[in-house]
């Protein structure tokens, strides 16, 4: 058998994504919760002398799609030679479902019988030759976060094949299924773990609640420890010890008010170097993505990364359900709003996992308007929170009172309901070190990769602005609403136009403006909800099509002159 | 005693007995292992209109009211 692609197809959650990093060394991210994959992603395996393409595919129940990331998944398996069926080894009944509806399509299988350590301390046992006799495909027992059986995979993947049923009724699949897990399975008592209990206490309201508001408290006060040190301790007597000295000798180098001192240093501020306001790209354009935004980058995803591998996210989603639903979305429309906190790409893409396209739309209009990026959340912080932490809040509490008036409006004047939530609640895992640090580099790696190449064309940009005086022009023509609507002077416009390209430069050019406390909370508030980056519109308009992105607009612009002329009249 | 899933109190066991839904959300449930035949536990309800969360399988899944209302449950005694 010729084998050229490889397709990894399962139920949501069941470990695929771990097992493709196993066999592909490829990174990608893997969290404890159902909807992780939302996209397919690929990697090579080599086998013997070949080199196998092995695509994941997003997790999905049935081969009858229910939601966009299923129907990716459907879509895909037209294309592979062979399918590694990954089961989750503590749940053979339901996850045999999808092989039976697999191997009525004549497609060659192997299982992948996954979380096969589980299985001890559930009290189940499996006897793998039984299931493989009852299959008629190989079966091979593995645990993905140990590399268990990952060899015994690989080795086993050319003695795939077709083990071709007739098409069955749903009726007739349970009975069989019925007669595998019979024959294959027994099940012995046992007792609760902790992880078990404590399983149960987040997911009851009267004590998953309290607790909720206890987690996401001290996630908030973890992320701004975490950063706040990383600055205090490290990053700013870098700067200031090691960056700044450099940076004045070139700043001799140059010379003053020459051209490349103008774009590699900016302007002194009070006859130094500030590398908030000066405003070059070797100043403030390093300064910025990293001294800033990344160490709150780190801690955010650190945090994240915990809460995403222990299982918490979905148990966060039952709990705010009722809550969303007055919004027009379920619970687990949380996922694209958490992920969103940390930036808005993952955040739009991670809409795919919700069901309608009326829900996809309220989720990813929400989202774009009134979830601040951290990169933007790290740039408020630094430069609003010196004047007063209560400013910092009002901007917050701003944009959450946006998020639920929009919400109410958009679920108000939409045609149709809100679809009814139905997630599993995965088993919680202890998360494991090296997993969590292999994902936060990941994302670290990814903001460097992609961000920091915008915040320097970002900061070259206002800089060419200025020289060809383009900014004057912008700023005559947007004065009335500035001035007038929103009381920001009228060189702010220089702000909403780089905030196109990234927030945290946007917010940052607010620093030199000499703003008002007042006009500072208005000018960040405005910057937050006016546009997404021009990196979340492109992806938004690829999941929403350009007219739903049309209206998302339309909804953006109004909402940002409305609430801009708001705060102005009420601070 | 047959009730719907929202009658049901946590703690209880019981038999699923019929799911009054559409064909699309009847393959759906069934996919997740909810179908009838199956014994399950109700883990907690949720305040007002909330979801229902039950156990079924070693698994715990999250259903919304308005599902939960049309699965029918015969409870143990």
């Amino acid at each position: 058998m010729n084998i050229e692609k490889i397709l990894l197809v399962g139920n949501p959650n069941v470990g695929k994504s771990t097992i493709f990093s196993r066999l592909t060394g490829a990174k990608v991210i893997i969290s404890n919760y159902p909807g992780t994959t939302v996209e397919f992603s690929q990697g090579h395996l080599k086998l013997g002398d070949k080199h196998i393409l092995i695509i994941d595919v997003p997790g999905t129940y049935t081969l009858n799609p229910t939601s966009s990331a299923e129907e990716v998944a459907v879509r895909m398996l037209k294309e592979g030679d062979i399918i590694i069926n990954v089961i989750d080894a503590t749940n053979l009944e339901r996850n045999l479902y999808l092989t039976l509806e697999l191997l009525e399509r004549n497609i060659p299988v192997i299982v992948a019988l996954n979380m096969w350590d589980d299985t001890k301390h559930k009290g189940i046992t499996i006897n793998v030759e039984k299931l493989e006799e009852q299959l008629g495909v190989p079966v091979v027992p593995t645990c993905g976060l140990t590399n268990e059986g990952i060899k015994k995979l690989i080795d086993r993947i050319p003695e795939a094949k077709a083990n071709t049923i007739p098409p069955l009724t749903d009726e007739e699949r349970w009975q069989k299924i019925g007669k595998i897990v019979e024959a294959s399975q027994k099940l012995t008592h046992r007792h609760h773990t902790f992880l078990e209990r404590l399983e149960d206490l987040t997911i009851k309201p009267f004590t998953g609640l309290p607790i909720a508001v206890c987690v996401i408290y001290c996630a908030f006060w973890i992320i701004r420890f975490i950063g706040e040190s990383l600055i205090g301790y490290i990053f700013e007597p870098l700067f200031e010890n090691l960056w700044l000295p450099l940076m004045m000798k070139l700043s001799t180098l140059l010379g003053e008010h020459t051209f490349f001192h103008n774009i590699l240093i900016g302007n002194f501020i009070e006859g130094k170097i500030d590398f908030g306001l000066s405003f070059g790209l070797l100043t403030t354009g390093i300064f910025i993505p990293i001294g800033v935004v990344l160490p709150y980058i780190f801690s955010f995803y650190l945090v994240l990364g915990i809460m995403e591998d222990l299982g918490y996210l979905p148990r966060l989603a039952v709990l705010v359900d009722n809550f969303m639903h007055h919004l027009g979305l379920h619970g687990y429309a949380i996922i694209p709003f958490i992920l969103g906190l940390g930036c808005n790409v993952p955040g739009a893409l991670a809409t795919r996992i919700l069901e309608g396209r009326r829900e996809k739309f309220i989720a990813a209009t929400l989202m774009a308007i009134a979830i601040p990026c951290m990169a933007q959340t790290a740039m408020i912080i630094g430069l609003v929170g010196p004047r007063g932490w209560k400013y910092v809040a009002i901007i917050f509490f701003t944009l959450f009172v946006l998020l639920v008036v929009k919400g109410l409006i958009l679920n108000k004047i939409l045609k149709g309901a809100s679809p009814e939530i139905i997630i599993e609640i995965p088993p919680y895992r202890m998360p494991q070190l090296q997993a969590i640090i292999k994902k936060l580099w990941m994302r670290l790696q990814g903001f460097l990769m992609e961000a920091l190449p915008l915040v320097l064309l970002g900061v070259l940009f206002v800089n060419v602005l200025y020289t060809l005086k383009i900014i004057d022009l912008f700023a005559d023509i947007f004065s009335p609403i500035l001035n007038n609507l929103w009381g920001l002077p009228k060189e702010a416009v220089s702000a909403l136009i780089v905030g196109f390209l990234r927030k945290d430069v946007a917010v940052g050019m607010l620093g030199p403006l000499n703003l008002t406390t007042k006009q500072l909370v208005v000018g960040s508030t405005i910057l937050a909800v006016y546009f997404p980056c021009i990196a979340t519109y492109m992806v938004l308009i690829r999941e929403l099509g350009v007219k739903d992105m049309l209206k998302t607009t339309l909804i953006m612009i109004t909402v940002a002159l409305l609430t801009g002329a708001l705060l102005n009249l009420i601070l | 005693m047959i009730v719907d899933l929202t009658q049901m109190q946590p703690g209880k066991t019981g038999t699923i007995k019929e799911i009054q839904g559409g064909p699309g959300l009847t393959r759906k449930l069934q996919s997740m292992g909810i179908r009838p035949g199956k014994n399950i536990t109700k883990v907690s309800s949720h305040f007002g209109r909330g979801p229902q969360t039950i156990e079924i399988d070693n698994m715990q899944i999250a259903v919304g009211f308005g599902i939960a209302k049309k699965i029918f449950v015969e409870i143990a005694r």
